[in-house]
């Protein structure tokens, strides 16, 4: 790997991480705001079901929701990794891209079940 | 000089090395030794150690220069916290009657309280934390810089630096990763990026965007709040990380 290559691939993903973070602050808020909503006077299914199958902006939130809490969770679960272990890089971009494929498989899922 | 001693004597821990560092063991083991030091008016850190070197234990190894606060030789963990020694005035750190003086952390001790430094300014060199004059400027008419310019003010808020490496032993992202370039070296970079006569200030962004440079900073801010000439590398590399993200977002990491 070339000294410009690392170079390009570590400021790209530190630009992505802010600009995910970016993204999941206001879904973070909408979506704590909608559950403190939703809670009262009990949960059910068909409640749920209900709401995110009225518009097609639900699942379009969820689905931005968690490519974007994919992205800055795989990132920064790959940060932790790089100080605190002695673990060879490679290993540590294969967990990452293991544990963002495992959000977006789960998220992909979840948006079929509730659009 | 014994007439201005004030009969009272401070208590002071010395961290004493039993072995010098290797490459698996940059801080070996060691203990603390203790001396009774008589205190005097106006004394700093660095004269309690010499005055323990001349009076107690000849053997006890250190490193000072100028003891004056130029050179950046001194530098000690005094009260548990990197500080130059030289400018350090007991009665600024001391509460109560304990003293404790070890060596800068983040660093291999050759013995006592002396660090090898070599490992700091390696990093320097690693960073490209040189300038590189642009040929293309007419040498024999001297491009102006004007010193309010907003680049000019920018590099000179962070040019004071003498390299006595309190903010690299104060770094936890240096004690986590030991490839991590430090606050020294990229505050010097910082200068350089902001330099007008620079020849290529990209180049400069480039070398320290990678994985050991200014994106692992985590903005603890310890180099900050101990730097002796106040100056603040947490606010360098910031500046650092938001050029490298500025740059990236234009296609040209």
């Amino acid at each position: 790997m070339t000294q410009h290559k690392e170079t390009y691939r570590e400021t790209w993903a530190f630009v992505l991480q802010r600009l995910s973070a970016l993204v999941l602050a206001p879904l973070v808020i909408v979506h704590l705001g909608v559950m403190i909503y939703a809670v009262q006077g009990g949960l059910s299914t068909s409640e749920m079901l209900g709401r995110t199958q009225s518009s097609f902006m639900w699942p379009v939130m969820y689905g931005l929701f968690f490519v974007a809490a994919g992205v800055h969770g795989a990132l920064g679960f790959r940060n932790i990794l790089q100080e605190m272990t002695t673990l060879p890089g490679r290993s540590i971009n294969t967990f990452a891209l293991g544990l963002l494929a495992l959000v977006l498989i789960f998220g992909l899922q979840t948006i079929r079940a509730i659009a | 000089m014994d007439n201005n001693s004030d009969q009272r004597e401070l208590t002071v821990h010395i961290w004493r090395s039993e072995a010098s560092a290797s490459d698996d063991d940059l801080q070996p083991d060691g203990a603390w030794q203790t001396w009774e030091v008589p205190v005097r008016n106006s004394q700093t850190v660095l004269d309690v150690v010499t005055w323990i070197q001349r009076h107690r234990d000849p053997d006890l190894s250190y490193r000072y220069a100028c003891r004056v606060g130029m050179c950046g030789t001194c530098a000690m963990t005094v009260q548990g916290k990197p500080r130059w020694t030289c400018r350090t005035r007991i009665g600024t750190v001391v509460d109560g009657n304990e003293l404790t003086i070890a060596p800068l952390r983040n660093l291999p001790i050759i013995k006592d309280l002396a660090t090898d430094m070599a490992p700091f300014f390696d990093k320097w060199a690693e960073a490209g934390a040189q300038f590189v004059p642009d040929r293309n400027v007419d040498q024999q008419t001297m491009a102006p810089v004007k010193p309010d310019s907003r680049a000019r003010r920018t590099a000179d808020v962070a040019i004071e630096c003498i390299g006595c490496a309190v903010c690299y032993a104060a770094c936890d992202t240096v004690a986590w990763r030991a490839d991590y370039l430090g606050p020294a070296a990229l505050n010097r970079v910082w200068t350089l990026v902001n330099d007008e006569r620079e020849a290529s200030p990209k180049e400069h962004l480039k070398a320290v965007a990678g994985e050991s440079g200014c994106l692992s900073c985590h903005s603890h801010q310890s180099c900050a709040e101990l730097c002796p000439k106040h100056l603040n590398p947490t606010a360098s590399i910031a500046g650092l990380k938001r050029k490298s993200f500025l740059l990236a977002l234009a296609g040209r990491s």
